[in-house]
C-alpha cells in the first residue's frame, strides 16, 4: 500500500514552528505589557520546620504588597518548589523556575550547601538569586572573589562570621560580665556553614574571656550524644558554644536526660522554631540561642505585626528563615520599583541600593570591595542579632538589654558557676 | 571511669539495637523475608508514640502502647498489602519473588517515610520517658531511663526466647524456620504461621521504636540508617539466626561506643562497617550463620 499522507514528522515539525510564532507573539506582547506579575520563585524545605516558613512568609508578604495595588500596578507572583532538603533537586528547580516559568528572581533555601551548589547557576543564568538562611561565608566571598560572575547573588542572612560575632557579643555581657564565666567547650556539627563559624568562635570568644578548654566536632548523622557531652564534662567547661543546625531536639533532650550541668549558648537552628519545645518535650528549658528575631520581640515596628499575622495565618510563629524570606520579597519590590525594571542586571543594581527596614532590623548590602560582597551588613543600627532562651516553654529575649524581656534562667540540674 | 562510662552506655545501646535486629532476623529466618521497610515501621511507632502524647495529651504509658499497636498494624499492612500478593502472585516467576519482596518493602518504607515526612515534617521527634531522672552507678550518672531501655530490651529477648521455645505456637514457628515443608506436613497452616510471626515482629519493632524515640529520638531521616543497621548487625550475626544477631548487636554497639570515646564521635559508625567487610570476607555466612 503506498501511503499518500504526510509523515507525522512534517506535521509535528509544523506544530513546532507555529507554536514558537505564537510563544514569540505572546512574549512580545507580553513584555509590553506593564501589568505582567514580577515571578519570584521560592525554592525551599518545605517537610522541615526551618524551610517550611519561607514559602509561607513570602506568599504572605506578595499577598500584602498585592492587596496594597503590586508594585506600580504589577502584582507579585510567588512560585513555590519543594527541594526535599537536596542540593540536586534545588538545581533542578532553580533551571525550571528560570526557563520554563520565567521567574525574574528566586528566593531559596536556609542550608548552605543548597545555596553554594544554586550559586553557579544564578551566574550561568543571569538570574537574581537570594538566600534567606544560609550561612557560610563562601557564599558572599565568591561574589567578591569574581563579581562579574557571580554578582546575581545575595546573601540575606547573616554570613558565619557574623553570627560568631554576634554569639560573642551577647555572651561577653550575659556570661562573662554578670556570670564571670572564664571557660567554654565549643560544640559544632561538621557542615560548610560552620568551618567558618568554629573559626570566628575560636577568635573571638578568648577576646571576650572565655578559654576554649576543646573544641568537638561531630557528624550531623549523630544520634547518641552520650559520648559527646560526657566528653564536654570531662573538660569541665562552664559553658558549651554550640554551632547546631542539622541537629538540634537529639543533643537537647540528651543534654537534659543526661543532666548535664553545663548550659549551652550559641548557634541552635532548629531551637528557633516555636514547635521545640513540644518536639523536645520542653527539655528545651533553659537552651540559649542566637536569632535574628523572636514572636515576642519589636526589633522593628515591623517584627510583631509579622509574627502575629503568620501565627493567625499559618498556626505556628514563623523560623528564622521566615521573618528574612518575608523581609525578601518587600525589598524585592522596593528595588523593581526603583529599577523601573525586572531586568536581571538592572535589579542588581537597585539590590545593592537596598536601604529597607525590615522585621530584623535595617537592611542593607556590603558592596563590591567588602570581603562580604552582597552579604547583609551587620552592626548596631543595622543587624546585631538577639540572644533568645526558652523560658517555661516560650522563647524569650535576653539581649541585649534594649529588647530583653527576662533574665537568664536555668533548670535545677545547670550549676552556673565559674570553674 | 571511663571503662565504666564505656560499659554502661555501650550495654544501652547494644539492648536497643539487639532488640530492633531480632524482629528483623526472625522475619528473615522464617518466611525468607528480608523486610527493607523495617526502619520506617520503627520510626512510625516512635512518632505515632510522640504524637499521641504531645498532640492528643495522652500519658506516657499509654502513647508507648499506641505506639506498638500502630507499629504491629504496620507490620500487618506490612505482609498483607507488600509481601503477601508478591508470594500468592502467579505472574511473578518463584526466583525473582524474593527481589520483588526487597523492592516492595524497600518502596513501602520509603511511602512510610514521606508520609512521615509530610505530616510530621522531617525534625527530629523524642518520646517523653517513662521514667526520668538520673542515677549514680560507679560514678557516671547514668538516666534512669537508659537502665529502663536495657531492662526493657532484655526482658522482652527473654520472653521471645520463652515464647519459641516453651510454647507450642512458638515451636511452630521455630520448626517452620528450619523446615517449612515438615511443617505443612504435620497439618500446620504455613499462613497462619507467618501472620504470628509477623505479629511479633510489629509487637518488637515496635517496642524497639519507642523505646529508640524515648533514648536517642528519631526523625524520618533516620529510617535508612535504622534499617541499614539492622541489615548489617543480622547480616554480620549469619542471616536468620537469632542468637548470631543478639551476639552481633553487642559488638557492633561496643565497637561504635569505643570509637565514639576512645577516637571521635564523627567516626562512630566506620569501624562496625569494616569489621563487617572483613567478616564477609572470611565467614560469609556471618558469625552464626548455617551454610
Amino acid at each position: 500500500m503506498k501511503n499518500t499522507s504526510r509523515s507525522p514528522i512534517f506535521w509535528s515539525l509544523r506544530g513546532l514552528l507555529g507554536g514558537t510564532a505564537l510563544g514569540l507573539l505572546t512574549m512580545a506582547s507580553g513584555q509590553a505589557l506593564a501589568a505582567d506579575p514580577i515571578k519570584i520563585g521560592v525554592i525551599a524545605e518545605a517537610q522541615a520546620i526551618a524551610g517550611a516558613s519561607i514559602p509561607q512568609a513570602a506568599q504572605m508578604a506578595a499577598d500584602e504588597i498585592n492587596a496594597k495595588g503590586g508594585v506600580d500596578g504589577r502584582k507579585i507572583e510567588i512560585i513555590t518548589y519543594d527541594n526535599h532538603s537536596s542540593s540536586a533537586d534545588s538545581v533542578r528547580a532553580f533551571q525550571r523556575a528560570v526557563n520554563e516559568d520565567k521567574v525574574n528572581i528566586v528566593i531559596a533555601s536556609y542550608i548552605s550547601e543548597v545555596v553554594l551548589a544554586l550559586e553557579p547557576w544564578a551566574s550561568r543564568l543571569k538570574t537574581p538569586f537570594i538566600t534567606p538562611g544560609a550561612a557560610s561565608n563562601e557564599i558572599s566571598k565568591s561574589v567578591h572573589s569574581d563579581y562579574e560572575k557571580n554578582k546575581y547573588t545575595f546573601h540575606g542572612y547573616l554570613t558565619s562570621a557574623a553570627l560568631a560575632l554576634s554569639v560573642c557579643d551577647a555572651a561577653k555581657e550575659l556570661l562573662v560580665d554578670e556570670k564571670h564565666m572564664k571557660s567554654a567547650v565549643i560544640m559544632s556539627e561538621d557542615a560548610a556553614w560552620t568551618k567558618p563559624l568554629d573559626v570566628g568562635y575560636e577568635e573571638c570568644l578568648p577576646k571576650i574571656g572565655l578559654k576554649v578548654l576543646d573544641h568537638i566536632r561531630f557528624s550531623p548523622d549523630t544520634t547518641d550524644f552520650t559520648p559527646i557531652f560526657n566528653k564536654i564534662e570531662g573538660a569541665k567547661p562552664d559553658v558549651i558554644i554550640t554551632g547546631i543546625s542539622h541537629v538540634g531536639v537529639q543533643p537537647t533532650v540528651q543534654w537534659k536526660n543526661q543532666q548535664v550541668p553545663i548550659p549551652m549558648l550559641g548557634i541552635s537552628s532548629q531551637a528557633t522554631n516555636s514547635t521545640f519545645g513540644k518536639d523536645t518535650n520542653d527539655a528545651s528549658e533553659g537552651v540559649l540561642y542566637q536569632g535574628v528575631s523572636g514572636p515576642d520581640v519589636p526589633v522593628t515596628p515591623k517584627s510583631l505585626p509579622f509574627t502575629q499575622g503568620f501565627k493567625a495565618k499559618f498556626g505556628n510563629f514563623p523560623s528564622y528563615a521566615g521573618y528574612t524570606s518575608y523581609d525578601e520579597v518587600y525589598y524585592i519590590a522596593d528595588a523593581v520599583k526603583r529599577a523601573g525594571s525586572t531586568d536581571a542586571d538592572k535589579l542588581v543594581e537597585a539590590l545593592e541600593k537596598t536601604d529597607w527596614e525590615g522585621t530584623i532590623g535595617r537592611i542593607q548590602f556590603y558592596g563590591k570591595d567588602d570581603p562580604f560582597t552582597h552579604s547583609i551588613k551587620y552592626g548596631k543600627g543595622l543587624i546585631t542579632g538577639l540572644m533568645l532562651q526558652w523560658q517555661d516553654g516560650k522563647q524569650v529575649a535576653v539581649w541585649p538589654k534594649e529588647v530583653a524581656k527576662s533574665k537568664l534562667k536555668f533548670p535545677s540540674f545547670i550549676k552556673v558557676t565559674s570553674n | 571511669m571511663l571503662a565504666f562510662q564505656i560499659l554502661i552506655d555501650g550495654f544501652a545501646i547494644s539492648a536497643l539495637y539487639a532488640l530492633g535486629a531480632t524482629g528483623f532476623t526472625l522475619i528473615f529466618g522464617v518466611s525468607g523475608v528480608l523486610n527493607l521497610s523495617h526502619g520506617a515501621i520503627m520510626v512510625l511507632a516512635a512518632v505515632a508514640a510522640w504524637a499521641a502524647a504531645s498532640t492528643l495529651h495522652m500519658n506516657t504509658y499509654a502513647g508507648a502502647l499506641v505506639g506498638v499497636a500502630v507499629a504491629l498494624v504496620a507490620a500487618f499492612a506490612t505482609y498483607f498489602a507488600v509481601v503477601q500478593p508478591i508470594q500468592k502472585s502467579r505472574r511473578i516467576p518463584n526466583e525473582e519473588k524474593e527481589i520483588f519482596v526487597l523492592t516492595g518493602t524497600l518502596l513501602w518504607g520509603i511511602m512510610i517515610q514521606e508520609l512521615i515526612a509530610f505530616f510530621f515534617t522531617n525534625n527530629a521527634k523524642t518520646v517523653l520517658p517513662i521514667v526520668e531522672g538520673v542515677v549514680d552507678i560507679f560514678g557516671v550518672r547514668t538516666p534512669k531511663n537508659e537502665i529502663f531501655t536495657a531492662l526493657v530490651c532484655c526482658l522482652v529477648i527473654g520472653l521471645l526466647w520463652l515464647m519459641v521455645n516453651r510454647t507450642r505456637t512458638g515451636k511452630a514457628v521455630l520448626a517452620a524456620s528450619m523446615n517449612p515443608r515438615g511443617v505443612t506436613l504435620l497439618g500446620l497452616e504455613l499462613t497462619s504461621i507467618y501472620v504470628v510471626v509477623w505479629a511479633i515482629y510489629g509487637v518488637l519493632a515496635g517496642i524497639a521504636g519507642v523505646l529508640l524515640g524515648m533514648f536517642l529520638g528519631v526523625s524520618s531521616y533516620s529510617v535508612g540508617p535504622l534499617t541499614a543497621s539492622a541489615f548489617s548487625i543480622v547480616v554480620l550475626g549469619g542471616l536468620g539466626s537469632v542468637s548470631g544477631s543478639l551476639i552481633a548487636a553487642f559488638v557492633v554497639g561496643y565497637l561504635e561506643t569505643l570509637t565514639a570515646y576512645l577516637v571521635s564521635p564523627a567516626y562512630r559508625t566506620i569501624p562496625a562497617l569494616l569489621l563487617l567487610v572483613i567478616v564477609m570476607y572470611i565467614r560469609p555466612q556471618g558469625l552464626l550463620g548455617r551454610r
